[in-house]
């Protein structure tokens, strides 16, 4: 199995009034297929930037960003999205918010097979029962179960998805966690996960990607070559946590502050 | 549902009320009916003229309707152009404020005097020019605040703009539009008026009320005013029926 998506040397900067503006420096990844990359960094240090990259709604001033063996050069049908904001259409009941990306992907599939195919991830995520509800009328974490099964309804092979668990509170985030190791059982997918949890990034990823402050580049890489679905207890045994404290440090490097100046 | 009494008869008292006590201010005063109108006076009044307020009614009504059906499709049109493109909206938006801080009054004798006679087009320009803005400014501001997101999950996709807007950020606006085609729909009203009421052999409720005042006839003009408020509240329940059918779900469920 090759690597699904890979960056090379990616280096970015955003036009501004002010001149250039420079976000990603020098930038490497590599994600092999079926496999989940966990991105870490500095707040404000392009991880967003990155994600609009690799799905093909920008292109970095050097380097390549390659998906599946082909230059990404424009938006490709085979991507899914999901943000910290669910943004769900408030107009659409859940099933219809679902069903949008088959309306773009596949606009000749037959209305009963994406219904179809909706419910079933629906099923998956535990909203059965919820399919005609309006977005309004779910609570936070439901509406972000809801935003994962869109992003996943048209099987596409990359899913990018920036902090979709950010805005939720602790114990839904939990249940989140638990329910994507579930769904990659059944819906195996390659993915891009954005994040500012540190604990999040160990148990969802197979590999965590630590950005430097911007301008971002790659400043550590860390395998997480621990077997799927975890259960959530892993989180506390020895290994996970020498792991988080290794990616703390690596995350106060990136925020431009060493051990020794913390101090006592 | 149940019958709420309340809010039926409340209101129906309170007019009751007034029109009572306009009526003995006429009385008590004394006043003839060419210097004040009794409440009592005015469906006679709307009698003796039965089919010229129907007639006159639905010339109104119609050129009502009609410019505000061209500002619907010219007002979504300029909210398009200004919200999906920076330099359109920089171009356009000071004309547009400017256009729209000219007393309205101003434009009827010069609109007369460029289309003379066509009385109906005259109306109908009027009342179109008097209501777009509203709705194209709140279509310009309801694209323009689309949050990138939203955008984004179908932009990623491959989709075009045409159907990111299709899809998304016209039915999003939606609210935002039936809020401005209420105050739309109000001045579009109050542009057909202008007209029948200023240029001179027009028709039209305006124009009925013009010759009632030219002979102090008093009850016939509080019979128009009522006639033209009853068609002012018939136009905005129709928006308000239309924002229930195409933006129905941005209503919050009470409770
Ligand atoms: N369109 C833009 N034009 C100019 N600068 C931008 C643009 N978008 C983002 N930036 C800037 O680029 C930097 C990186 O932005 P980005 O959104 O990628 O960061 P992020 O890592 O996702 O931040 P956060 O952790 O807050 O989500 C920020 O400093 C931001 O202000
Ligand atoms: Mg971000």
């Amino acid at each position: 199995m090759g690597n699904l998506i890979e960056i090379k040397g990616v280096t970015h900067a955003y036009k501004t009034k002010a001149g250039p503006f420079p976000v990603l420096d020098n930038l490497n990844i590599s994600v092999p297929e079926g496999s989940f990359c966990a991105v870490v960094g500095p707040s404000g240090c392009g991880k967003s930037t990155l994600t609009r990259l690799i799905a093909g709604l920008m292109f970095p001033d050097q380097g390549e960003v390659w998906l599946h063996g082909e230059r990404v050069r424009s938006p490709r049908k085979t991507v899914g999205m999901a943000f910290q904001n669910p943004v769900l259409l408030e107009w659409r009941s859940i099933l219809k918010n679902v069903i949008l990306p088959l309306e773009i992907v596949a606009p000749a599939m037959p209305r009963a097979g994406k219904e179809e195919r909706a419910r079933e991830l629906l099923a998956m995520v535990g909203l059965e029962g919820f399919e005609d509800k309006r977005p309004s009328e779910l609570s936070g974490g439901m509406r972000q179960r809801a935003s994962l099964c869109r992003a996943l309804v048209h099987k596409p092979d990359v899913i990018i998805l920036d902090e979709p668990f950010g805005a939720l509170d602790a114990f839904t985030r939990e249940d989140l966690w638990q329910t994507m190791h579930e769904l990659r059982v059944k819906e195996p997918v390659t993915a891009v996960l954005i994040t500012h949890d540190l604990r999040e990034s160990v148990y969802l990823g197979d590999q965590v990607v630590v950005l430097s402050g911007r301008p971002a580049t790659t400043q550590h890489v860390m395998q997480i070559d621990l077997p799927g679905p975890r259960p959530l207890e892993m989180l506390y045994a020895p290994e996970s946590v020498e792991r988080l404290s290794v990616l703390r440090q690596q995350i106060r490097i990136a925020q431009g502050r060493t051990e020794t100046e913390r101090g006592a | 549902m149940r019958f709420n009494w309340q809010k039926v008869f409340v209101p129906l008292i309170a007019m009751a009320l007034l029109l009572l006590f306009w009526e003995w201010l006429v009385w008590y005063k004394g006043w003839r009916s060419f210097q004040m109108a009794a409440p009592s006076q005015l469906w006679p009044a709307y009698q003796r003229h039965e089919a010229l307020f129907w007639q006159y009614g639905w010339q109104t009504l119609w050129r009502t309707m009609a410019g505000l059906a061209i500002s619907v499709v010219v007002g979504t049109l300029l909210g398009m152009i200004m919200g999906l493109s920076r330099i359109m909206n920089d171009a356009l938006y000071p004309i547009l404020v400017g256009f729209n801080a000219i007393p309205k009054a101003t434009v009827v004798p010069v609109i007369a005097l460029m289309f003379i006679g066509q009385h109906d087009f005259n109306t109908v320009l009027m009342a179109f020019l008097i209501s777009f803005f509203p709705i194209a400014v709140s279509v310009a501001i309801g694209l323009s605040t689309l949050e990138p997101e939203y955008r984004d999950i179908l932009r990623s996709l491959g989709a075009s703009r045409f159907t990111v807007f299709w899809k998304i950020a016209l039915p999003k606006t939606l609210p935002e539009f039936f809020g401005a085609l209420k105050v739309a729909a109000t001045l579009a009203f109050i542009g057909t008026n202008l007209v029948e009421i200023i240029t001179p052999h027009g028709r039209g409720l305006g124009h009925l009320f013009q010759s009632a005042q030219t002979n102090s006839d008093f009850p016939l003009m509080f019979a128009v005013l009522i006639a033209l408020a009853i068609l002012g509240i018939f136009l905005y329940y129709v928006v308000v029926m239309l924002e229930r059918i195409f933006a129905g779900w941005a209503e919050r469920q009470p409770g």
